[in-house]
């Protein structure tokens, strides 16, 4: 094993968290750049991606434990569940079946091949849950993982603003809506604004990616 | 020894998810097959949240640079991405619109019929 992957990940990702602490804007958002970065420095150098992934791959293999480790925050907001419990589940049903459903006839309308439709079709949950569901159907799990986090960013950017602009007041509205169209990274925005509505949107955003990974393998089946 | 506890419990409760998820032949993640056994687990008092808090929250908070490496294998793909640009991009904007619109109206509508 050569340690070069793991290495380059962590050098370029700590270096882009240092550019992103002291610059907070979502187009310093230190994932997506530290993957176009490390993807452009494996072309110039000529270094094939399977070179890379023989020691970055410990860090792909830690999703798995970090996507069981949310059964702990969806634990601790049982309470709010509970008080919820209607509008989170309304909520995450039309909004998570809207997400896949928008995404998937869109792309299909514009000419979009088989394997991108597969992969645009989870794009709106976690990441780390989303690349598990894009393998499992046959879709690319490095363009979702790209595509999820394109969409966070979309979310982190622009998800209070046109709640805002489209007159939603209700703050457990706006939280659930922000954590099933733009998951973790719509989450980290709302939450400085109102944190009952970054609560929501958290546990929106777990959620969703249980009812997306549960429905989608089916539901492509029929779309396909 | 308490770290080994709570990894112990998390990997334990990833390999029973990876292994059912193989075993029954299921389409789901075996990630989120094995959340729901430990979120089963913290419900019915199986296990103490004490046990894998500290544990799971520094797997949490640390995911972002997990994402890289399988983000990275986007360059096996350019071709492909630059040949489907207009149906990715158009669709990755709409859909997110749409979603956050349909999602906010919808839910705004059920808690004021509520009162």
């Amino acid at each position: 094993m050569n340690a070069l992957g793991i290495t380059l990940t962590l050098v370029v990702f700590y270096l882009f968290s240092e550019l992103h602490a002291r610059k907070r804007a979502f187009y310093t958002n230190p994932v997506l750049l530290s993957i176009i970065t490390i993807a452009l420095i494996l072309k110039w150098f000529g270094i094939p991606y399977g070179s890379y992934m023989d020691s970055a791959v410990i860090l792909k293999f830690l999703l798995g434990p970090a996507v069981v480790s949310l059964a702990v925050p969806v634990y601790r907001g049982r309470g709010t569940i509970k008080a919820y419990a209607k509008e989170i589940v309304v909520g995450i049903v039309v909004g998570g079946t809207t997400a896949i459903l928008t995404a998937f006839y869109m792309a299909k309308a514009l000419g979009g091949s088989e394997r991108v439709l597969l992969s645009i079709a989870p794009k709106s949950v976690t990441t780390a849950i989303a690349i598990g569901i894009s393998g499992k159907i046959g879709g690319i799990p490095a363009l979702t993982a790209v595509l999820v986090i394109t969409t966070g960013l979309l979310g982190n950017a622009f998800a209070p603003e046109l709640l805002s602009l489209f007159k939603v007041k209700d703050r457990i509205a706006r939280g659930l809506a922000t954590g099933v169209s733009s998951h973790g990274l719509g989450t980290a925005r709302i939450i400085l604004e109102d944190e009952l509505a970054g609560a929501v949107s958290g546990l929106a955003m777990a959620l969703n990616g249980v009812f997306t990974a549960l429905i989608l393998p089916y539901l492509i089946e029929v779309l396909k | 020894m308490k770290p080994y506890r709570g990894l112990a419990i998390i990997f334990g409760f990833y390999a029973l998810g990876e292994f059912t998820s193989f075993a029954l032949n299921l389409t789901i993640p075996g990630s989120v097959l094995g959340m729901l056994f430990l979120l089963a687990a913290l419900l019915t008092g199986l296990l103490r949240l004490e046990w894998v808090e500290d544990e799971a929250e520094l797997f949490i908070r640390n995911m972002s640079v997990m994402f890289i490496p399988p983000g990275v294998g986007i360059v096996s793909y350019i071709g492909l991405i630059k040949s489907q640009m207009v149906p990715i991009s158009v669709a990755i904007v709409l859909s997110f619109l749409i979603t956050l619109l349909i999602t906010a109206k919808t839910v705004e509508f059920l808690r004021r019929n509520e009162g």
